[in-house]
Parts: C-alpha cells; sequence; structure tokens
C-alpha cells in the first residue's frame, strides 16, 4: 500500500540580514499508513517547522522554500497522491482538519477563550460539511466521550478557562478529530501537562489511532514518549534528519553520535545495573542557525570527530540495513 | 467573561451603574418622547415668551413661547440617535478597516495608517464643521461628517488588537481545522477584542452627543425647528442673565448623557480590566 505521506527534501527559510536561514533544510521521509512516526530533536531543530509544512502553517516570514509533500488521500486502492506544496489555497484548506489534522503543544493557548468547548469542536466539523445543529451536537458528545471528556453533555458548553490542563489536551484532540481526519500531528501533545496527564494522554492517542484508524505524526523533545508511542523515529538536528529507523533498532544501538548522546542524557534506572549510571551530557549547545558549522552540523559537539573529513562538505545520507539512514562519516 | 459576567460585574461598579442607569433614562426617554412631552415641541405661543419654570411649562419657556421642557426632551431623540448612529457606523467602519489592516498588513495596512496619522493629526471637530460647512446641514449630513472624523480611532485600536490576537496559538488551530481568512476574522478573532471596543464605543458615544451640541450650538447642525440641546444653549445665550433656564436644562441634559456615557465607559474599562479593579472583587 503506498505510504500515506511522503516528505521529499523539504526546505524551509528563514530571511535574515546577511542570507537565509535553513530552519529546515532537505528533510525526506515518508509515512506508512497506519503508522506512526516520532520526530525528536532540539528546540530549534526544524521538527515543528517540518509539520507546520505539512499544513502549509509557517508564519512568515519563514517559507517553505523547495521540496514536495505527497499525501495520498482516500483509504482503498482509489488513492488519489497530492502535493501538498503545490495545490492551490482553497485546496490545502479543504485538506486541512478534513484529511490532515494537529494538536498543539499549549492546551491553554490553542483553545480560543472566548467559545465553549463544544462551539470550537463544531469548527472543524462545521468548516467542512454542513450539519443540522442536532447532528452536529451528537457527534460533539461522541468525540467528546471518545477522548473521555466526563459529563460531555455539560462540558461542551463550559469554556476553555473552566477545564484543566488535561481536559483542555482532551478537548484540543476532540476538536482536532472530529472532522474524522486520515493524518494526525501531535506537535508536543504532552509537554505542557503533568507526569501523570501526559501519560493518559499518550494512552488515550494510541487508543484513538487503533480506534479511528488514523496515521500518526508525533513530534516531541522527549524520547520517552516517542519510544513509548512511535514504531519508526526521525532524529532531527539542526534542519536536517541525521537518523531515521525503527524506535526499537533507532533506541536500541543508536548509529549517529547524537542520537547516543540524546539517550544517554536520558535519566534511567536499569533493572540490572542498581547504582546509578552516571548522567552523560552532550558538551556544548545547540548552534546558531545563522552560522552552522561547515558539513556536519553536529562536529563541534561530536564525541567521534574525524577531523577535517567531518568539516569538508554535507555528510551524505547512507542507508544501513534496509530500514536504518544515517548521516554520518562513521557509516559512509 | 460572557455577558451574564458581564452584566455582574457591571452591577458590582458604581461608576458603571450609574452610566447604565442614566444611559437606560435618557434612551427611555429618548423613546417614550411623544408621551412625556405636555406640548409640541415646535408649538409657540408668543403671548408666553421667556417665562420661568411654572406648574403648565415646568422648565419654563423660550423666546418663542415654546416649551423647555418638551423640547429638552425631544432633544434627547436627536442627541441619541445622532449619538448610536454615529458609534455603530464607525465603529463598523473602523472595525472592518482595522481588522483587514491588521490581519492582512502589506499596502493596504500601510495606507489605512497613513490616513488615520493625517486624520488624527487633525482637530477631529475642526473637520467635522468643515465637512457639514461643505456638506450642508441636516442630521444624516452631520452624522456623516461625524463618523467620517470618528472611524479612526476605532480603526486604530481593532487594528492593534488584532495584531495582539492573530499570532495566538487559537488562530492556528483554527486554520488547521481548514478555517477560511474571514472565518478566522469574524468568527475567532473579533470576538476576543470586543471589550475594548465596547469601552471605546461607550466614550465615543459621549465624544458624539458633545459633537452634536457644538455643532447645533454654531448653527452646524440639525436645522430648526428640530429642537437640539446645543441649539437651544446658542438660542439661550443672549438671555444667559434674565432667563438663564434657557440654558440651564439643555446645559445639565447634555451634561448628564456626556457624563452617563463617560462613567459607563470607564466603569467597563475597569469591569473588563480585572488588574484596574481595586480591592478583592475579581471579575474573570
Amino acid at each position: 500500500m503506498r505510504p500515506i505521506l511522503k516528505v521529499e527534501n523539504l526546505e524551509v527559510h528563514f530571511p535574515h540580514p546577511g542570507g537565509v536561514v535553513r530552519a529546515v533544510d532537505g528533510v525526506s521521509f515518508v509515512l506508512r499508513r497506519g503508522g506512526t512516526l516520532g520526530v525528536v530533536g532540539e528546540s530549534g531543530s526544524g521538527k515543528s517547522l517540518t509539520a507546520l509544512s505539512i499544513l502549509r502553517l509557517v508564519q512568515s516570514p519563514g517559507k517553505i522554500a523547495g521540496g514536495t509533500i505527497w499525501y495520498a488521500s482516500g483509504s482503498e486502492e482509489g488513492t488519489a497522491e497530492s502535493d501538498l506544496l503545490a495545490i492551490s489555497d482553497r485546496a490545502i484548506r479543504q485538506i486541512r482538519g478534513a484529511q490532515i489534522a494537529m494538536i498543539f503543544q499549549e492546551p491553554m493557548t490553542a483553545l480560543n477563550p472566548v467559545l465553549t468547548i463544544g462551539e470550537q469542536i463544531r469548527e472543524g466539523m462545521t468548516a467542512h460539511a454542513t450539519l443540522s445543529r442536532r447532528e452536529a451536537e451528537a457527534r460533539t458528545i461522541e468525540i467528546m466521550e471518545a477522548v473521555s471528556i466526563p459529563a460531555a453533555r455539560q462540558r461542551m458548553k463550559e469554556y476553555p478557562h473552566q477545564l484543566s490542563g488535561g481536559l483542555r489536551q482532551r478537548a484540543m484532540i476532540a476538536m482536532a478529530l472530529a472532522p474524522r481526519p486520515k493524518l494526525l500531528i501531535a506537535d508536543e501533545p504532552t509537554t505542557a501537562l503533568d507526569a501523570t496527564i501526559q501519560a493518559q494522554i499518550l494512552d488515550l492517542l494510541v487508543r484513538l489511532k487503533e480506534e479511528l484508524n488514523l496515521s500518526l505524526l508525533i513530534i516531541s523533545h522527549d524520547l520517552g514518549v516517542i519510544a513509548q508511542i512511535a514504531d519508526e523515529v526521525a532524529v532531527m538536528y539542526a534542519g536536517k534528519i541525521v537518523e531515521f529507523g525503527p524506535v526499537a533498532g533507532v533506541f536500541g544501538s543508536p548509529l549517529h553520535p547524537y542520537t547516543e548522546g540524546l539517550l544517554k542524557s536520558v535519566p534511567r534506572r536499569s533493572a540490572s545495573n542498581k547504582s546509578a549510571r552516571r548522567l552523560e551530557s552532550i558538551q556544548g549547545t545547540v548552534p546558531d542557525p545563522r552560522q552552522l558549522p561547515s558539513g556536519c552540523a553536529f562536529h563541534p559537539r561530536c564525541k567521534d570527530d574525524r577531523g577535517d573529513i567531518c568539516r569538508r562538505a554535507p555528510i551524505p545520507v547512507a542507508t544501513l540495513e534496509p530500514d536504518r539512514q544515517v548521516r554520518c562519516v562513521k557509516h559512509g | 467573561m460572557n455577558l451574564f459576567a458581564i452584566l455582574r460585574a457591571v452591577g458590582s461598579n458604581r461608576l458603571a451603574l450609574f452610566g447604565t442607569a442614566a444611559g437606560t433614562l435618557l434612551i427611555l426617554v429618548a423613546l417614550l418622547a411623544p408621551v412625556l412631552t405636555p406640548f409640541a415641541f415646535e408649538s409657540q405661543n408668543l403671548p408666553l415668551r421667556l417665562r420661568p419654570p411654572s406648574a403648565a411649562h415646568w422648565f419654563g419657556t423660550d423666546e418663542l413661547g415654546r416649551d423647555i421642557l418638551s423640547r429638552v426632551v425631544y432633544g434627547t431623540r436627536i442627541s441619541m440617535s445622532v449619538g448610536f448612529s454615529v458609534v455603530l457606523v464607525s465603529s463598523l467602519v473602523g472595525l472592518l478597516a482595522g481588522s483587514l489592516a491588521g490581519y492582512y498588513g502589506g499596502w493596504f495596512d500601510e495606507a489605512l495608517m497613513r490616513i488615520v496619522d493625517i486624520l488624527l493629526a487633525f482637530p477631529g471637530i475642526l473637520l467635522a464643521i468643515a465637512l457639514v460647512a461643505f456638506w450642508g446641514p441636516g442630521l444624516e449630513k452631520l452624522i456623516f461628517a461625524l463618523v467620517s472624523v470618528g472611524w479612526v480611532g476605532y480603526a486604530r485600536l481593532v487594528r492593534g488588537q488584532i495584531l495582539k490576537v492573530r499570532e495566538l496559538d487559537f488562530v492556528r488551530a483554527a486554520r488547521s481545522l481548514g478555517a477560511s481568512n474571514a472565518r478566522i476574522i469574524l468568527r475567532h478573532l473579533i470576538p476576543n477584542i470586543i471589550q475594548p471596543i465596547l469601552v471605546q464605543a461607550s466614550i465615543g458615544m459621549a465624544g458624539a452627543i458633545l459633537a452634536e451640541a457644538s455643532l447645533s450650538f454654531l448653527g452646524l447642525g440639525v436645522p430648526p425647528p428640530l429642537p437640539s440641546w446645543g441649539a437651544m444653549l446658542n438660542d439661550g445665550r443672549s438671555h444667559l442673565f434674565d432667563a438663564p433656564y434657557l440654558v440651564l436644562f439643555p446645559g445639565a441634559a447634555t451634561m448628564l448623557a456626556v457624563l452617563a456615557f463617560n462613567f459607563l465607559g470607564d466603569g467597563l474599562r475597569e469591569v473588563l480590566n480585572p488588574r484596574l479593579q481595586s480591592g478583592s472583587r475579581i471579575a474573570r
């Protein structure tokens, strides 16, 4: 079956005095239908911009400067593939919500303070179809129950400030899923939430994905979230994907020194080794995107720095095993 | 904050409460003018010229023997209708221009803001006088002149507010669900900025009432025999010492109306902005 989403050589640029910042630089990946792809990286790595590009929501002065995003709509063989970056504004608006929906990090600010929860959930439905009042209300309650908002009939008349953080995030998920999209993009869906609520929201996403037959693209800086929910992972650094592969493989035996560093900087207690492992950190800081290091942008922080070869030219993608890709001279 | 909460907060704010009560009274007087007036506002009774207040003529009579009470009551109609029309049209024009400029930016925004700057640099009343002098007298022309001057304040306010809210996450969330630009402006942006506009409209109402009185005082307002408070003040000017009630009552009416809407505006501002509130009253 054709993949639901195929991103090729995506470029997102920001102008700045003296040139452009390539915030997303040649990103390519494939999301299988029904699959869950996680994108990890530090802030500023371009992961959120990549997600926003899919729905063409990158805000000015940022600009999608190149690439293609193939989206295959429909579920059976009669799929129609279209380049989301090439279609008209009107056509992309038909895709937003109805085909591809998105949930955001801050459930406080991503809900409109002057509309009730019910009104906001209806927003997405009514943008694409005309529904009678009763139909819309029935579907609102149905979707609110699906995301486990208790007392839906009552809650839908409440305003966002009357809800807890966890309920607000559930309401936002309900809003995104109400138009019955095929692909859900979740940009840091649990970052703003308490740890216990985080787990609930992740469970909810997994359950909904199964029930509604969704494909899921999840953006997070939290490796734990990705490990728990995704089946494939893309690791981003300075606008590029540096490693791509199945979660078990990438997290079990990382190929790129950056992935390795990320994994080592996660606090963990293993059963075999009760004495605490020393927590490592990646030395240095994320480079200034206006002045990226030449060659591999990670080389100033890399513990495997091999000198000249890492600085000379951009590192090409190497494919190891059928499903593992990495940008590192170690695997050239 | 929903409407009910606003109403409740208004009830607990003295300024707003006074403004609401006085404003309601004026509107009722304007609506019920034919019932409330003992005489027709234009009927002259020359033998009874310049009579002081009495049982028959509570506010006295003017130079032409017309009942001042009736004229003040009918004057409320003129004041209120000019005030409401000016505020309504100005705020709608300002809302449209300001939200388009703030949302889309670009050349339209640039051009609009330059026009606004120029109009604001001009003394508004002077411009209104010039326009009325150019168009000639008449109620609609007066309203048009005041709207021509009045919309700029709303446009600038709305533009600023739109700039503030258009970057918020919920706007992006709405767009990610397929909302069109029109839908985003009408359903997501404007409801979020309506509070400061309400305040401005209330204070603008006072301004419009005063402006109408000023223009009528100068003879540029509503044509006689329609009773305008400003025109009545002008009529009474020459009898300031021998018949002060000629100016006292229309003057007091003007003051009451202006104060009422200014208080309402100030009260609304306090109610709608919790940071300006004193004491323990918390309005969300």
